[in-house]
């Protein structure tokens, strides 16, 4: 009675398999087609590829649930993916076999506004300077990402530290941080950026540090707030009672509880913050042309550029959205794991 | 008593005054200088000495700063170092009421969309319907606002040809008019804001329909719609709220976005032209009284929960 069981089951995620691999090519065919013909609409042309990619993930979901016999998160993994391939692309861009993308008088002897030919030199096509679309995104990614990376990466540890230290030792200096802390957060972020960037020069790092003024009042806060909680457990009171100085205490009692909430918020700081830079180089106050961001790519959509051709704004919108969908699927992962308690959202 | 209302007083004294002072200083560091920026190269020494004199460039930093604040408190924000060199004040004045109507509509829109969206999602929770809008709501939070922007163009206005584009109505001419050059852009603000209020407001709604008294008025036979509207809606609004206060920094930053992208006249394309051109007490002005109106307003949400939850009356107060 019990052994065809296995068998029935097995039998089922086959067919639960066999469904998703149709369902998945047809999405696939259906998001292909809309992106390669002209016999529709570009507004029609729009939804059925969203309806092609829909498909397509709901597909891949059933195929790996067949195949592994359990639920995967497609979408998370497909981001991770994502990710995975950008930051490589980003990271390797000298390295790899791509267009122009700053130089314009080169891109003189080129077409200009190519459009995308998946087969041609310029698979993406190309901008109004005939530089290569492909290649502006890949080191669009590189100056986006590493200006987040960078400004997460002083924004976690200034205020961190300073967050935790006011947490820790309360009394005037905490009375000051919190002044301070609110001050910043008193001005608008964007409207900061934008006061920022008409004194500091528009460079990579310039914007990274004007960026990690956003983060630090932020980290401040939680850090505090976290160092607060821990400073009045039994473990500090045992350490201090043993004789443990201050800088010890905070090194080996108060970091080590405070480091997971506040790495969870840098995660979720890093897609606020790449679109802080694209939205600062789209209003032409950051990274400056040549030089491509994802944002100023997208400024070169406008002025009735976009309607005659779209892929201009399309390529890096895209960029830009999934890049920053997938970075807020991990700070969302990593906020339910190590800080349940701001996992709000 | 007093202690109690005077400490966030002065504190809010104590923050706007370092503002005041950080926005100052940031733009007196601007590299290059002012006279030149407005007279231009190749002007005889004399004249560059005499503007200078007369922008009080040549006193020391602290005496302009007190100058500057001294000016601002009595409503003199200066003059705009670009032609038209009209009075700064001015200036704000006829840029401020656009961005307000548009930054209220854009909330007033958010609040119609995520308020019956967030119901129905908690009402099926964990349905087909929830884990679209929840899928929905998270993809339309890793747009930015003007992705938003240029793809509601593309579809409402280059597609489907349904409004005007790049012009802006003074309410003053006519509300019809006004409200149709508004709606695209508020259109843009508010989405973003939505699929914020969305989220939120659900998971609030979802914990406050698995308490009691919520089953004591479903055993009483109202209808959901009743038992949502009355019941359960206000105890559920508390994070809301407070979300509300911290989504004005960006309903402020999506403002100045969509003002850029449908050139309207507001407060957001003021500051972004002045910081472009190097127009500093236009940006000094304009970042200021948006600081002002930003704290103030958070000031006033913070006491709002009074009204809501009237256990915290005492402690907030």
């Amino acid at each position: 009675m019990l052994a065809p069981e296995p068998v029935r089951r097995r039998d089922g995620r086959t067919s639960l398999a066999l469904a998703g691999a149709a369902i998945l090519v047809a999405g696939l065919g259906l998001a292909g087609w809309a992106f390669t013909t002209d016999v529709v609409v570009t507004f029609v042309r729009m939804v059925l590829l969203a309806a092609g990619i829909l498909l397509a993930i709901t597909g891949l979901g059933r195929l790996f649930r067949g195949l592994l016999g359990r639920k995967v998160d497609v979408v998370f993994w497909l981001g991770m993916a994502w990710l995975v391939l950008v930051l490589g692309a980003a990271l390797c861009a000298p390295l790899l076999p791509l267009g122009n993308h700053d130089d314009s008088v080169a891109g003189l002897t080129e077409p200009i506004f190519a459009r995308p030919d998946l087969g041609s030199s310029h698979p993406f096509g190309t901008n109004n300077y005939g530089l290569d679309v492909l290649s502006r995104a890949v080191y669009g990614a590189r100056t986006s990402i590493l200006v987040a990376l960078l400004a997460v990466l002083i924004g976690t540890v200034v205020g961190g530290l300073v967050g935790m230290v006011s947490g820790f030792v309360r009394g005037t200096t905490d009375r000051v941080v919190g002044i301070l802390s609110n001050a910043l957060l008193a001005v608008p972020p964007l409207i900061l950026l934008i006061a920022l960037g008409s004194v500091l020069e528009p460079s990579v790092r310039s914007i990274a540090f004007a960026l990690s003024l956003l983060t630090i009042p932020s980290m401040v806060r939680l850090a505090r707030a976290n160092t607060i909680t821990v400073a009045e457990r039994e473990f500090v009171l045992a350490a201090r009672a043993l004789g443990a100085g201050r800088v010890r205490l905070l090194r080996r009692e108060v970091l080590p509880n405070v480091v997971l909430p506040v790495l969870s918020l840098a995660v979720v700081m890093i897609s606020v913050l790449v679109v802080a830079e694209a939205s600062l180089s789209f209003l032409g106050i950051g990274i400056e042309q040549p030089e491509p961001t994802w944002g100023n790519m997208i400024a070169e959509g406008q002025s009735g550029v976009m309607e005659k051709h779209p892929f201009i704004v399309v390529v890096p919108g895209v960029c830009l959205f999934l890049t920053v969908f997938s970075f807020n699927l991990l700070g969302e992962k990593a906020q339910k794991r190590w800080d349940p308690r701001s996992a709000k959202l | 008593m007093a202690r109690r209302i005077l400490l966030p007083v002065l504190e809010l004294a104590a923050v706007l005054l370092l503002v005041s002072l950080g926005v100052f200083l940031l733009l007196s560091l601007v590299p290059g200088d002012p006279a030149i920026a407005v007279l231009g190269e190749g002007r005889t020494p004399q004249e560059y000495d005499a503007l200078r004199e007369q922008l009080g460039l040549n006193d020391p930093l602290l005496v302009r700063y007190g100058d500057w604040l001294g000016g601002v408190l009595h409503g003199d924000f200066g003059t705009s170092l670009v032609p038209p060199q009209t009075s700064v004040l001015d200036r704000i004045l006829s840029a401020l009421p656009v961005s307000a109507q548009l930054a209220a509509m854009g909330l007033v829109m958010a609040l119609l969309i995520a308020i019956p969206l967030a119901m129905w999602s908690a009402y099926h929770e964990g349905g087909r319907a929830d884990r679209s809008i929840s899928a929905a709501t998270f993809g339309l939070l890793s747009m930015p606002s003007f992705l938003v922007g240029l793809l509601l163009i593309a579809v409402l206005v280059n597609t489907l040809d349904l409004f005007p584009r790049n012009e802006w109505v003074r309410l003053g001419d006519g509300i019809g008019g006004n409200l149709q050059h508004a709606f695209l852009p508020a259109l843009t603000i508010a989405l973003m804001e939505a699929a914020m209020f969305t989220r939120i407001l659900r998971n609030d709604l979802v914990t406050t329909l698995h308490e009691d008294f919520i089953l004591a008025a479903r055993a009483r036979g109202m209808s959901p719609l009743r038992i949502m509207v009355s019941d359960a809606l206000r105890p559920s609004s508390f994070s809301l709220v407070t979300v509300l206060g911290l989504s004005i920094g960006r309903l402020v930053g999506s403002t100045v976005i969509v003002e850029y992208l449908f050139a309207l006249p507001g407060m957001g394309k003021l500051v972004i032209d002045a910081a472009n051109q190097g127009n500093y007490p236009m940006v000094q002005g304009a970042v200021l009284v948006i600081a002002v109106i930003y704290v103030g307003s958070n000031a006033l949400i913070d006491r709002s929960y009074g009204l809501l939850d009237p256990r915290t009356r005492r402690a907030r107060a």
